[in-house]
């Protein structure tokens, strides 16, 4: 192996510990501990953006950075938390796959995405455009949970999984995206939780239960 | 072969032979300091083969030839193994036989014999204890394999010493695969050694024993063999996870007897520190449900794909 | 500049004010003075664009080129006439107790916020501005579909978040391969990259895999939000459980929005790849869109389930028009957005009537809405019978365009076509018959029915159908040159 520079090193840490994160949400059963798990990619998220902007002195990174922590890290899971609380959902004991199932079919999925990545990896011409195959990993196993999940919250911890495992495609391949598209995204994701969390209530208003098995009475019309 | 050579290999296996009973009490009594008991000593183990060795052994009636001729295989085979493991030293006699998917057999063998003797005096608990260690060394060995490959990987070789000596005059680097694979290593570690979180080494009760069920029918000197094969394995399997991933302060080549001894102390350090850690983990785990052992393995077998991929995403480009 | 600046800003305020004062009595009418204003500074900007040509303002973030710009007086006036309709159907609901004092606030101001996000969409230049405008757009309508609170209000409205937020994510990184590409060319200067002018003149020296690989996740991005099969599932549960308001701008305004993303970025990978994958991609998403919204428009009970499907098949339609790529086709499919647009809310705002009418959104609870309410009964008769491409109207003519030039350029889609037509034509025809004729004892509403909006629409199809106005025919062709003629 190539003796890389120490913060290439730390930078690929950070990306295995990503996708490690992504495993252990997908055999995660509390949904306290899903939370927290996010915060914690959040968290690597904004160390890795961190390192990058010391590496290659963009200003702009610095800041997405500090959006990154005050969004992902502090302000969602503590939203998410309080909806947990408000809303009693703690545990989601109902895989559609068992463990192992999942597990297995997670290897595969990533395997194919570091498929996928290989022309990307050609193009791009930053530092960490290795990383970019994992990025897209992390993408298709938040969708992986998404699909094997019952508890609405899951799903919802798996959406935003997935916008991390984007956001750090986007910085491996590009440096990050310009500042305003940034924002915009970063608006847009908050407005989404709020969106949810209002959702969360009329849901379990009308059911009693954040169980999404309730959810599917239109499926057996057309 | 140089008659040197040969006296340090004899040395290493003789040393092995001896230390294994004595990290097991180490183990031991790490456990009971964690747990906030009085420790028993460390060299409890060899009194307690010597105190089997001392006594009648007893056989059922319908034991066939197998079932005495178990232990001793069982044993030949966690020495031999011993031998080729890097344990002190890293190139002896034994080098050419020191393929790690061979040793992954030597190990197979010692379990295939201790099943078969474990079902061959036909009581409930001998099958109930193999039919559960095989199902276990069955998920497990595929993790162990992974674990190699992804060793022989970034070694290019498959020769445990040569692994061990690729690794060693490499400088420091944080690599991420090399960590999956070192928590995948752990966990097939205690897997196979029948330690919690898989198997609890001090129960017998009936509805949890694996291993100790399958030496239920052993008594005297079969028994100490059998005890002092799986201290054996416990040693083999701790310098496997040393030469994989802390391979620094073993003896230089063509050094003889003289650098075996000299690399004793660090090999020494190593130890009581695995076998801290390893207390340590037992401490902190409960035991699983039986059925949960395949998650755990699969959990095992992830980890040592995900350093697969790392590795080949990562570094391989 | 002026007028995009009026443009953008009026349903901004709108949407503030009205989560203020939504819930007063004369809410709606301030709804629907937000929205005329929204439309008279889309009709200036329009004015500005005929005498001076396409427009790139503030800073290049904003584009008005032939594409978009009847486009965007298209999405105003049609945001009008549903605000002019949603004045007696709110009010027959909250009289009928559906919708409390809170939810109208809610329905209001995000109703302002929804038509600010398209009107974004629209005009922007900025791919990453149009995905987050996009995105947007999905979040105010999600708390409308769910307005009514029902159960199937709420799994429909939670199946149109997931859906669309996975489809937005997927495009999401389609746009990042995009920019990917982009600064392999153009240099990472920021957010010039992004441009789709700046993109637009070197499309042809963009990496032709990763332009190949993005679209892939672009159209599966922005076609969920067009509704194309088969990710499609949201689209009839989301028109069915909201308000009919809600139904009319989903089908008529984000669909079209949706297509329009699809295309722009259509245009970018065509240049680079000099292939023609993404049409080949359009045309078959297209027609599988219509055999099977087409076939399953018999299994449907619900009024507004029936036009929902129809909205499918006719995205579909569409799609396929800018799938064939040449120039006439195109300019079908530019007509047919424009006037399916125009036709769908029209049905809708009908329906709407016609189902408040009988107490009930199921054909076979609504009968003989011609001796109920005229005009509701006609509204529903002559709008069905335009959508289901009946000459003169404006449906036909594209329908017509699209069908010749397919069966010049493609003619093994056409005998698919005609019969995913001709199906559709029998469903929605032996539907809508008994509904208008038949026996009934339903009451009269309270509150009059709003005529405007529905003839206003049909006689604009009618009129679209005949004669097309010469710099909205510019438009469309010079458009179709920059779409499929390069």
């Amino acid at each position: 192996m190539a003796h890389l520079p120490l913060d290439r090193q730390l930078l690929n840490a950070c990306a295995a510990l990503l996708l490690l994160l992504s495993f252990a949400m997908l055999s995660q059963r509390r949904i306290v501990s899903l939370v927290n798990l996010l915060a914690v990619q959040g968290a690597v998220l904004a160390t890795a953006t961190l390192l990058l902007a010391w590496r290659t002195g963009e200003a702009h990174l610095y800041l997405s950075a500090a959006l990154t922590l005050t969004l992902k890290v502090l302000f969602l899971p503590w939203l998410l938390h309080r909806l947990i609380r408000r809303l009693g959902v703690y545990w989601d004991t109902e895989p559609l796959l068992n463990i192992s199932g999942t597990m297995l079919s997670g290897i595969l999925i990533v395997v194919f995405a570091f498929g996928l990545a290989q022309p990307i990896t050609h193009l791009a011409s930053t530092a960490t455009r290795d990383a970019i195959g994992i990025a897209i990993g992390v993408v298709l196993l938040a969708f992986l949970m998404m699909i094997t999940r019952r508890k609405a919250m899951s799903q919802v911890v798996g959406f935003l999984s997935m916008e991390n495992g984007l956001f750090f495609g986007a910085m491996s391949a590009t440096y990050g995206m310009p500042m305003v598209v940034e924002l915009g995204v970063a608006l847009d994701l908050l407005v989404a939780v709020l969106v949810l969390g209002v959702f969360f209530f009329q849901i379990r208003e009308q059911f009693d239960s954040l169980d999404l098995h309730h959810l599917e009475r239109l499926r057996e019309r057309s | 072969m140089k008659p040197v050579a040969l006296i340090a290999q004899i040395l290493e296996i003789v040393i092995a032979l001896a230390a294994a009973p004595l990290f097991l009490g180490w183990v031991n009594q790490c456990r009971a300091w964690l747990a906030n008991r009085r420790a028993p000593s460390a060299l409890l183990p060899y009194q307690n083969i010597r105190k089997l060795l001392h006594k009648d052994a007893v056989l059922a009636h319908n034991a066939s030839p197998l079932f005495r001729l178990a232990p001793y295989i069982v044993f030949g085979a966690m020495a031999v193994a011993a031998g080729i493991i890097p344990s002190l030293a890293g190139r002896l006699p034994l080098v050419a036989a020191a393929d790690a998917i061979a040793l992954v057999g030597l190990f197979a063998t010692a379990r295939v014999f201790l099943a078969l003797a474990a079902m061959d005096v036909g009581t409930a608990f001998g099958t109930l204890g193999a039919r559960r260690e095989m199902m276990v060394g069955f998920l497990a060995e595929p993790a162990l394999l992974m674990v190699i490959f992804v060793a022989s990987l970034i070694s290019a070789t498959t020769a445990l010493p040569a692994i061990a000596a690729h690794l060693a005059s490499q400088q420091f680097v944080i690599d991420p695969s090399l960590a999956f694979t070192a928590v995948a290593f752990t966990l097939v570690l205690l897997a196979e050694n029948a330690r919690i979180p898989i198997d609890n080494p001090a129960t017998h009760l009936e509805l949890t024993m694996i291993h100790e069920a399958m030496t239920l029918e052993y008594s005297a000197r079969h028994l100490a063999l059998l005890e002092w094969a799986g201290a054996l394995r416990l040693f083999n399997y701790t310098c496997i996870g040393f030469a994989l991933f802390v391979p620094w302060g073993m003896a230089a080549r063509d050094t003889g007897p003289p650098g075996l001894i000299a690399a004793i102390p660090v090999l020494g350090l190593k130890l009581l520190a695995a076998g801290a850690g390893l207390a340590l983990i037992e401490t902190l785990s409960a035991k699983l449900r039986i059925l949960r052992a395949p998650e755990f393995l699969a959990t095992a077998f992830l980890f040592a794909v995900l350093g697969l991929l790392v590795h080949v995403l990562l570094a391989g480009s | 500049m002026i007028e995009l600046a009026f443009l953008l800003a009026i349903p901004a305020a709108g949407a503030l004010a009205l989560a203020l004062w939504g819930a007063k009595h004369h809410a709606p009418e301030l709804n629907s003075a937000f929205s005329l204003g929204t439309f008279i500074a889309a009709c200036a900007l329009t004015a500005r664009v005929i005498r001076e040509g396409p427009l790139v303002l503030w800073h290049e973030q904003f584009l008005i080129d032939p594409f978009n710009v009847f486009l965007v007086t298209l999405t105003a006036f049609i945001g009008l006439t549903t605000s002019l309709f949603s004045r007696p159907y709110m009010r027959v609901e909250i009289a009928h107790g559906r919708v409390t004092s809170g939810r109208l606030r809610l329905y209001h101001s995000m109703y302002q916020l929804f038509m600010l996000t398209m009107l974004i969409a629209l005009a922007t230049n900025n791919m990453g501005l149009l995905w987050v405008a996009m995105e947007g757009a999905t979040l105010s309508t999600v708390l409308l579909v769910t307005l009514y609170r029902t159960p199937q209000s709420l799994e429909a409205g939670w199946k149109y978040f997931i859906l669309c937020g996975v489809g937005i994510a997927q495009a999401l990184f389609g746009t990042i391969l995009l920019y990917v590409a982009a600064e392999r060319v153009l240099g990472a200067q920021g957010v010039t990259a992004l441009l789709w002018t700046h993109l637009n003149a070197v499309k042809s020296q963009l990496e032709p895999t990763v332009l190949s690989l993005a679209f892939v996740f672009l159209l599966v991005g922005y076609g969920t939000k067009v509704g194309l099969a088969p990710l499609h599932s949201w689209l009839p549960d989301a028109h069915a459980e909201g308000p009919t308001p809600i139904s009319a701008v989903l089908s008529g305004l984000l669909l079209n929005v949706a297509l329009y993303a699809v295309v722009r970025c259509k245009v970018l990978v065509e240049g680079s790849l000099h292939s023609a994958l993404p049409a080949r991609m359009l045309m078959g998403f297209g027609l599988l869109s219509v055999v099977l919204a087409a076939f399953l428009l018999f299994r449907q009970r619900d009024i507004k389930r029936l036009f929902a499907y129809s909205s499918i098949e006719h995205m579909g339609i569409a799609a396929f028009g800018f799938g064939l790529s040449s120039p006439v086709a195109t300019f079908a499919a530019l007509l047919h957005m424009t006037v399916h647009s125009l036709t769908k809310s029209a049905i809708f705002f009908a329906a709407g009537h016609a189902a408040q009418k009988a107490g009930s959104q199921l054909m076979d609870d609504i009968r003989g809405l011609i001796t109920l309410s005229p005009t509701v009964g006609w509204g529903l008769m002559l709008g069905a019978l335009a959508i289901l491409g009946l000459p003169p109207f404006g449906v036909f003519a594209s329908e017509f365009l699209l069908l010749t030039t397919a069966m010049r350029e493609q003619p093994w889609s056409i005998p698919i076509l005609l019969i995913a037509l001709g199906v559709a034509f029998a469903a929605i025809f032996g539907r809508v018959q008994p509904m208008v004729f038949g026996d009934t004892q339903a009451r009269r509403l309270p509150h009059a029915p709003a005529l405007l909006p529905v003839f206003a629409h049909l006689a604009i199809v009618l009129m679209l159908g005949v004669y097309i106005p010469p710099y909205l025919a510019e438009w469309y062709r010079t458009a179709a040159q920059l779409i499929g003629g390069s």
